[in-house]
């Protein structure tokens, strides 16, 4: 047999030996297969995919996202350049609407408008707090400091790591351990704050990657093993690793970086120009804006799409999509649903043939599979808003 | 009867010239919850190494070779309705083929239950 295993095509091609993340033994004593994932070992699962997803729509998922780099964007004491702007000329993101600890979505662009990273921006008192994917992140560093002012400070936050926990039962198992100023209720979707957890100064976020209600949780490195112990401890939570991490948010309609959008792509087309608000549509100002801006205006060949697949296999990356006899499109991310018991999948296919309920077909193996355009998310999102 | 192991985790039980092939326990363990299996047609001829069945799990689709040449005879298809058969019981009920061999000479490229034991032991 030969396996064709959950990769991260963004990968530096050097020889380099995998890192090891602060919480690399406790996943091994707790029974997690450890794979190579962005230069890290990280644990791909514990007692099995499908338990773990189910598990973490039920109940609540640990995860260990420690790979993900933590950028802190500062001005520097006595600096010409005010952050705000400056981060804005770097970042298609409206700041000006971003109140203390909100966190947003937005995208790293290239002067073509290609998409090299998707991340969260969140408003700290002393700057702002972003948080990007693990492969990409040695390369976000480099552009970001290429985009932002010599006097503007970027700091990687890499003695920190990064939990999160989602599911429904994540705020009860989170509030029974969550101190601070104000309650954990206090935090609504896409809301953030300073709390201690058993004594371990944290910054926890509303947000996730499942669908699911959930949090997000930056801690110094040195503290995670205690803190992902005191969060174990707690009866509705489990650990979970990568594989249900990917079933979870491909459930949940999320791109993943690399797969479903990368440099050849623009945000309209991969369906995140929700990450781009109005005022930065029209008064541009950010690199690729030039690309945005037509985009928006004329439309785009292709489009992301979300399929539903007939019977039990499961499309992947690479699936050629049809229309009939034509070839129309591409698979980007697919798998079976344990949610929904079939396969779904993500596409890029002709913007003509992307409206919900297009028949369409993908070629496995020789063989075409019947398909049909499916809204995203796949499973409904139970964000706390 | 005897069983043979291959280095791809394959297992091939053998009574005459009829085998029968399926992944062995180590094998499913190691990919995890099994969505689906798709199976060759009967009939269908193959030469020995060629990718006869995928397995599909949650996280991937990984390829199945036969371990000898020959003849699909038949295929296992409770498999259809109940593919986790190749995890809850691959090395008896969750068989995926069973083949007319061509070239029993192959066999002796095969590990035998101790020798793949020792393989696995040192993967």
């Amino acid at each position: 047999m030969s396996e064709y295993p959950i990769s991260d095509s963004d990968q530096e091609p050097e020889e380099l030996a995998p890192m090891l993340l602060p919480l690399d033994s406790w996943h091994r004593d707790r029974g997690g297969r450890m794979v190579e994932f962005a230069g890290y070992m990280m644990p791909v699962q514990y007692e099995g995919i499908m338990a773990e997803h189910l598990w973490t729509r039920e109940n609540a998922g640990l995860f260990d996202v420690s790979h993900m780099g933590q950028l802190l964007v500062s001005g520097e004491e006595g600096a010409q350049t005010d952050v705000e702007p400056a981060l804005e000329a770097a970042l298609p993101i409206d700041l000006s609407t971003l109140k203390l600890g909100a966190v947003r979505y937005s995208l790293l662009l290239d002067e073509n408008g290609g998409i090299l990273d998707d991340l969260m921006v969140a408003r700290w008192p002393g700057g702002f707090y972003l948080v990007v994917n693990g492969a990409t992140k040695w390369d976000d560093i480099g552009t970001l400091r290429e985009y932002l002012p010599d006097d503007v400070t970027l700091n990687h936050l890499d003695d920190r790591a990064l939990l999160a926990l989602q599911g429904p039962k994540a705020f009860a198992a989170l509030e029974r351990v969550a101190e601070g100023e104000y309650p954990l209720s206090a935090l609504t979707f896409m809301k953030g704050g300073r709390f201690t957890l058993g004594g371990v100064d944290a910054w926890i976020s509303r947000s996730g990657y499942t669908g699911e209600d959930g949090f997000e949780i930056s801690i110094p490195g040195d503290s995670a093993a205690e803190v992902a112990d005191l969060l174990l401890s707690q009866p509705e939570v489990k650990p979970i690793g990568l594989g249900a991490r990917d079933s979870l948010r491909l459930e949940a309609g999320l791109p993943l970086y690399g797969h479903d959008m990368d440099p050849d792509r623009g945000p309209v087309e991969a369906g995140l120009a929700f990450g781009i608000n109005k005022r930065r549509r029209l008064e541009g100002g950010f690199p690729g804006a030039e690309r945005v801006q037509r985009d928006f205006a004329e439309g785009t060949a292709q489009k992301r799409i979300g399929l539903k697949l007939e019977g039990r296999q499961a499309a992947r990356e690479g699936a050629k999509v049809f229309h009939g006899e034509q070839e129309v499109g591409v698979v980007t991310s697919g798998g079976f649903s344990p949610s929904l018991q079939h396969p779904i999948a993500m596409a890029y296919v002709d913007a003509a043939l992307a409206a919900d309920g297009t028949a369409l077909s993908i070629e496995i193996r020789g063989k075409k599979l019947d398909a049909t355009v499916a809204a995203m998310p796949f499973v409904p999102n139970r964000y706390h808003r | 009867m005897t069983r043979y192991f291959s280095q791809e985790h394959e297992w091939l039980e053998v009574e005459g010239d009829l085998g029968t092939v399926g992944i062995t326990d180590y094998a499913q363990g190691q990919l995890g919850d099994i969505t689906f299996v798709d199976l060759p047609e009967a009939g269908a001829t193959f030469g020995k190494g060629d990718s006869v069945a995928v397995v599909d799990s949650v996280k991937a689709a990984s390829d199945v070779y036969t371990p000898v040449s020959g003849t699909i005879a038949e295929v296992n298809a409770a498999l259809g309705d109940e593919p986790e058969l190749v995890n809850t019981d691959a090395e008896v009920g969750g068989w995926l083929f069973r083949i007319t061999l061509s070239d029993a000479s192959e066999l002796s490229g095969l590990m035998d239950e101790a020798a793949y034991k020792d393989y696995v032991d040192s993967l």
